[in-house]
């Protein structure tokens, strides 16, 4: 198979660039917590207590309600493979924590991949929307048109005073998690990140690098997310999120001109240093991976690279993670060839954009 | 010495592993330790994540903290007890939020920015529910206007109350 053919079948609809203030905002993505009233919470359940799960899943998918929203596929974890497994995780469509729960985690795939529903996880349900760009309440629309059609056949564990009951108490009441991914390189270079990122832990929403341990943060990417649950509407949830948002936009669009403006030879030196890396190097790990895709992005975004789609960052950043490459590749792969593998990947991707150009 | 997983290379990673009192020795060359790599950062995470959840709900035995009246200490639906979830920071069942209910308020007013829930109701089930809150809000609008003296909007109050509280009866 071709590299671009690849590209049709395996990227989901998130992965393609689009939405609003899609120059920063990767994603937006709203995820609700359920659970079945009278059935012990994952972490006490036994085989058939999931099985219960699975099955009522499985029928409420097959009701008018939900197929009017579109088709499900139904996917036990026991009959993924280790390695098809580790590709849903690569595309945020299961959790890491659902793809180990081999023996009684599921997970439920409408075929454009915008919405899945994880079973057996941490909670009986969680149902998720990803959207391309800054979408949040259309990803919220989403989800809660899904929630209220399998409510019309599964019976939630719900509480007068505390709302919808989750196995953990950080997400009973609401159980939404909304989050955007950002890339903030002008924030990162100027310096002003950490300043930035504590004023928004202040007000109660929680910062976390995409790929980096602690607050590092490889590729210059964020998750922003709210952390309370309890005590606001979804409504309000993801009102304050995206005011938040829309100034961390704002900042960083500040700090992309500021750069410019005063350093625009050394900005300029970095992003082509870093396009030329990508375009002939011979073995790319992962993180520098990232950073350069980064800095590559930035160029695009700030006319300073011209003729390779702005689409590459979101892109490539998914294609080259393990197991998209060994699945690409069709072989097992030591992380040594792995890092081969991904510079002949990038540099082909790269070609393609020049073919198109010509 | 040779690295224990290829037997190729010389070890020079060194480090002991230590799980529920399981004590394991490692000797690995640095791209066989490169490849666990990722394995051990995640591990890494989820303890970070779980010492902190299980400090927030140990809380209870810090200085300055006034105990919960005594709660059952097990769960009567799931059998859960009240140490167990400090532990996992799960609970067992939904049931739990009723059998550890007093122990639970003081850590949602830490955890969360309230204890009561105002968002989404279901449709279905929820029906009940949703009858009751508007209830309560009613039942307060009605103290409200005959403590003002609006004795016209409080009788229009009272038979919507009326209405309400009949069809929870059904």
């Amino acid at each position: 198979m071709s590299l671009s053919d690849f590209l049709q079948t395996a990227m989901s609809r998130w992965m393609k660039d689009g939405g609003p203030e899609d120059d920063i905002i990767l994603t937006s993505r709203v995820r609700v917590a359920r659970n079945l009233e009278g059935i012990p919470f994952p972490v006490l359940q036994t085989d058939s207590h999931a099985n219960q799960v699975i099955e009522q899943v499985d029928r409420a998918l097959h009701t008018p309600a939900v197929t009017k929203l579109g088709q499900f596929e139904l996917l036990r974890c026991s009959q993924l493979s280790a390695l098809d497994r580790q590709v849903l995780v690569e595309k945020h469509l299961i959790s890491r924590d659902l793809a180990e729960q081999g023996r009684h985690g599921a997970v439920a795939i409408r075929t454009d991949e915008v919405v899945s529903i994880l079973v057996n996880e941490e909670d009986h349900l969680r149902i998720q929307c990803i959207l391309p760009g800054l979408r949040l309440n259309d990803a919220w629309s989403l989800a809660n048109q899904l929630d209220d059609a399998l409510e019309e056949s599964l019976t939630y564990a719900f509480h007068e005073r505390y709302g919808y009951l989750t196995a953990c108490p950080t997400n009973v009441g609401t159980g939404i998690r909304a989050s955007v991914m950002m890339h903030l390189p002008g924030l990162v270079l100027s310096g002003n990140i950490n300043r930035m990122l504590t004023a928004v832990s202040q007000v109660g929403l929680a910062v976390r690098g995409m790929y980096g341990e602690g607050s590092e943060s490889a590729g210059n990417l964020f998750q922003v997310s709210n952390q309370v649950t309890l005590g606001e509407s979804e409504e309000e949830i993801i009102g304050n999120l995206s005011g938040v948002v829309h100034q961390l936009i704002d900042h960083e669009r500040n700090a992309r001109r500021a750069l410019l403006y005063e350093s625009r030879e050394a900005l300029e030196d970095r992003v082509c240093r870093s396009f030329g890396i990508l375009a002939y190097a011979r073995r790319m790990d992962s993180k520098e991976t990232l950073q350069r895709l980064s800095d590559v992005r930035l160029g695009i975004d700030l006319g300073i690279i011209k003729g390779v789609s702005a689409g590459i960052l979101k892109e490539l950043m998914i294609m080259t993670q393990p197991a998209f490459l060994q699945k690409y590749y069709k072989q097992e792969l030591t992380p040594a060839e792995r890092d081969v593998r991904r510079a002949a990947l990038i540099r082909e991707r790269l070609r393609l954009d020049d073919s198109e150009v010509r | 010495m040779l690295c224990q997983r290829c037997q190729q290379r010389p070890a020079t990673v060194h480090f002991t592993k230590i799980v529920n009192g399981d004590k394991s020795e490692y000797h690995l060359c640095e791209s066989c330790a490169k490849e666990k790599g990722d394995l051990f950062s995640k591990a890494a995470q989820a303890f970070h994540f779980n010492q902190l959840l299980s400090g927030l709900l140990n809380m209870e035995s810090s200085p300055g903290f006034n105990a919960p009246p005594a709660t059952a200490n097990r769960c009567s639906r799931c059998g859960m007890t009240y140490s167990q979830f400090t532990k996992v920071g799960r609970f067992g069942c939904p049931h739990c939020y009723e059998s550890f209910a007093p122990r639970l308020e003081p850590l949602l007013r830490r955890i969360q920015s309230s204890t009561s829930h105002t968002g989404k109701v279901p449709l279905r089930s929820g029906e009940t529910v949703k009858v009751k809150k508007n209830l309560e809000r009613l039942r307060r609008e009605l103290q409200e206007c005959i403590s003002t003296e609006r004795f016209e909007r409080a009788a229009q109050l009272r038979d919507q109350i009326r209405e309400l509280e009949q069809r929870l009866g059904e």
